[in-house]
């Protein structure tokens, strides 16, 4: 098959006359991300590529750890959504434990605890990581340009979005024991179930959580009708979209059936099952990028590569099951009027709409009874091979594993919703560079476009590289020879605190 | 006549003849730090968590006989200072790392440390590599936590009468093995029953497939400190979960 070749991904001039930028990480932790630009003398960009160095350590380790221990460890891989690889690795080893329906309380308390990830991964994403791009601008003073700048200048918004987080980390705490490395979903089920009283502390705000989660789509969607032509065209590049969804096409985050689209919204693949993921999608390894190039096999690496998270997730459902997001997905589509909308920046959108979702399901869930039953854990006829599949907050995530007689884990694949982004965000990047940064003066502000492109799919690639919350950029000025001729740092999203916190 | 009876950190203790001044002391109420100490096995005296001052010298209370009008020293910044420096090189010389840990919440350890407020581990860490023995059908052993406290020697010795265990090499390279010419628990006649399935105060001889089916949060020292549990045996094996 041949290689797939995209436009400004390899510059087609002489390269000894061109001047590279590399948009580098201050900190490397274990893993990074890096943006290489090659200039030409008049500052037009001739090159623009997106390196992230995954941290693909996990899968060699976990290797002869007995499998009970994998979705409490592999938690390690991600101080954002730990919660998902623990969820993913427990549908995994399901399988390996024979338990393939699960007790209603278990599956209910897993549905309530990824509910919350979502909200609060979803919250972070938005408020902490974006919202001071969105509502000071992209250029604005860096200085000013993150979560403090926000609760200075608009108190309510930052408000609600640290205690909109808070709540999806109380979830979180309640179900799986911990905030961090928690350990509430086991093989084959849960190790402990709600009570009424825990149920009854939550169910308290969660009216509040709905109303904030509504004001914060209202929000987005004053941003996009503020300036439809930013937030319609900046770093829009057309793909397909790829998902699980839910019994009866609805908008799931915790289990489902894989379904494809492509750019235009017609169906390429549907009801496929988790278990044949390696037919459906092939990854292409590039000379350049440590970080493999998924594609849908059917289609190719040229034309086949997709975009995961909330974008595609909105647009591949047939409907969301809670009325005041369902309306808003609604809405969402109007706004395509008919076309699929491939905007990263309405990946904030649906990102709200879903969080909105999260927060309803939340609701119902609470008040199901089932959240407080005894019976938490099922198993049958063991098997040597499990794949779980869900949709973490930024898209799909799977987790395979084969696990011998002994209960050893023998191999471990995962492939998270960073690398299924891979190409979609390399092109989010080639576009804004093209636009924004030819010809121009590079100045932090105009580098930080490149990270608000990125930052729509991705907050901090953390889980991909492993680099906690963190996406500092370095620029670097090379001239032909590779000599650094100039430096300039952009001010360090240091989020150790927020997420280190999670 | 009066007990017999010795004065800790200037409490005076009484005790009965022959017993050592942990015994003194647990009997008491009184915690003294200790990890290769286990009230139903003949005390050997090797890890010297518990090491108190008596009379102006250092020794172990686990070994030591209690003394009529014995000045003893425990709990002081001194001595915990010194019991913290050794967890510390027992942390780095394993792998513990407590949150992915099945043992967390039950480990005697971790709840050492927590207890002398062990912060940090300070050395270098080892990153040892040790493969687990997953042969045996119902038990797994993780060798990169053990810290030869040989209780599980002397209990398959004394109690279960099998030797499953020994401990092998001298100074920095001693390590435990199993009894059999393969080196594998399967190969022996090892068996969950076993009194020696259930002493381990670290996460080495697990029962497999329990993992985390207790849930973080209710394990027993996530109830109480250990130095307000002085009496009761050590959290051992998964026996002990769910209790
Ligand atoms: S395996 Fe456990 S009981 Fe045996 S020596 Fe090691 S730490 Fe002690
Ligand atoms: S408890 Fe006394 S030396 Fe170990």
């Amino acid at each position: 098959m041949a290689t797939a070749a995209f436009p400004l991904e390899t510059a087609t001039t002489d390269s000894g006359s061109l001047r590279r930028v590399a948009l580098d990480p201050l900190s490397r932790v274990e893993g990074h991300g890096k943006v290489t630009l090659l200039l030409d003398d008049a500052g037009q960009v001739q090159q623009a590529r997106l390196h992230i160095v995954e941290f693909r350590g996990f899968e060699k380790f976990i290797q002869g750890r007995p499998y009970w221990e994998v979705p409490v460890m592999v938690q390690r891989l991600c101080g954002i959504c730990p919660v998902s690889h623990h969820l993913a690795a427990a549908k995994a080893l399901d399988h390996i434990v024979g338990a393939d329906d699960l007790p209603p309380t278990a599956e209910k308390l897993r549905r309530l605890m990824h509910a919350g990830q979502i909200l609060q991964s979803h919250a972070l994403h938005f408020f902490h990581l974006s919202s001071p791009d969105l509502l000071f601008g992209f250029a604005s003073d860096a200085a000013r340009r993150n979560i403090v700048g926000i609760a200075a200048a608009h108190p309510e918004i930052a408000r609600q979005g640290v205690l909109l987080r808070r709540f999806g980390q109380e979830i979180i705490r309640l179900t799986a024991g911990r905030r961090v490395h928690g350990t509430g979903a086991v093989p084959g089920g849960v190790n402990r179930a709600l009570s009424r009283a825990e149920r009854a502390q939550l169910l308290a705000e969660i009216d509040q959580v709905i109303a904030w989660s509504r004001q914060a789509v209202q929000l987005v969607k004053r941003l996009h009708a503020a300036d439809p032509e930013l937030y319609d065209e900046f770093g829009t590049s057309r793909s397909n979209l790829l998902s699980i969804v839910g019994a009866g096409g609805v908008l799931d985050f915790y289990d489902g059936r894989l379904r494809a689209r492509d750019a235009d919204g017609r169906l390429l693949a549907d009801a496929v099952h988790v278990r044949n993921y390696a037919e459906l999608i092939s990854e292409e390894v590039k000379p350049w990028s440590y970080m493999k190039f998924p594609f849908l096999t059917a289609i190719g690496p040229q034309e086949g590569w997709y975009k995961v998270g909330p974008l595609a997730r909105m647009q591949n459902c047939d409907a969301i099951a809670t009325p005041l997001a369902e309306a808003e997905r609604r809405e969402f589509i109007a706004h395509g009027g008919g076309r699929v909308i491939h905007a990263p920046l309405a990946y904030h959108w649906a990102r709200m709409i879903e969080m909105l979702h999260a927060a309803e399901a939340i609701k119902d869930l609470l008040h199901d009874d089932d959240l407080s039953g005894s019976e938490l854990r099922s198993s049958g006829a063991r098997h040597h091979e499990g794949i779980g599949v869900i949709e973490a907050p930024r898209g799909t995530l799977i987790h395979h594993y084969r696990v011998g007689d002994d209960d050893l884990v023998t191999m471990c694949n995962l492939i998270v919703s960073t690398t299924h982004n891979n190409q979609p965000m390399n092109e989010a990047v080639r576009r804004v560079a093209q636009r924004h940064l030819n010809g121009h003066e590079l100045t932090e502000g105009l580098l930080n476009h490149i990270e608000v492109a990125i930052r729509c799919f991705d907050p901090c690639l953390s889980c991909a590289t492993h680099a906690l919350g963190k996406m500092p950029l370095q620029l670097e000025l090379q001239d032909a020879s590779g000599r650094v001729i100039g430096r300039q740092g952009s001010a360090p999203a240091d989020l150790s605190s927020a997420a280190g916190s999670t | 006549m009066n007990a017999p009876s010795l004065l800790l950190d200037g409490l005076p203790v009484p005790f009965s003849d022959g017993q050592t001044i942990m015994e003194a002391a647990t009997v008491a109420g009184i915690f003294i730090p200790h990890l290769c100490h286990h009230p139903e096995f003949k005390p050997q005296g090797s890890c010297k968590l518990c090491t108190v001052k008596a009379n102006g010298r250092y020794v172990s209370a686990c070994t030591m006989p209690a003394k009529d009008g014995m000045e003893v020293e425990n709990n002081s910044p001194d001595l915990n200072d010194k019991r913290r420096t050794l967890l510390q090189m027992l942390f780095v010389e394993g792998n513990h790392f407590c949150p992915s840990c099945e043992k967390s919440g039950n480990c005697l350890l971790q709840a050492l440390a927590y207890e002398l407020e062990m912060l940090t581990p300070h050395f270098t860490q080892f990153y040892p590599d040790r493969p687990v023995d997953a042969s045996h059908p119902e038990v797994l052993l993780d060798f990169n936590r053990c810290i030869l406290c040989e209780l599980c020697v002397r209990a398959s010795r004394d109690v279960d009468r099998k030797n499953v265990f020994a401990l092998s090499g001298r100074g920095i390279g001693k390590h435990l093995i199993v009894n059999a010419e393969s080196g594998r628990l399967a190969d022996t006649g090892f068996s969950l029953a076993d009194k020696a399935a259930h002493v381990c105060p670290v996460g080495v001889i697990l029962e497999k497939r329990q993992g985390f089916l207790q849930p973080i949060g209710c394990r027993r020292y996530d109830l109480q400190p250990i130095g307000m549990q002085v009496g009761r045996p050590p959290a051992t094996g998964s026996s002990e979960q769910g209790s």
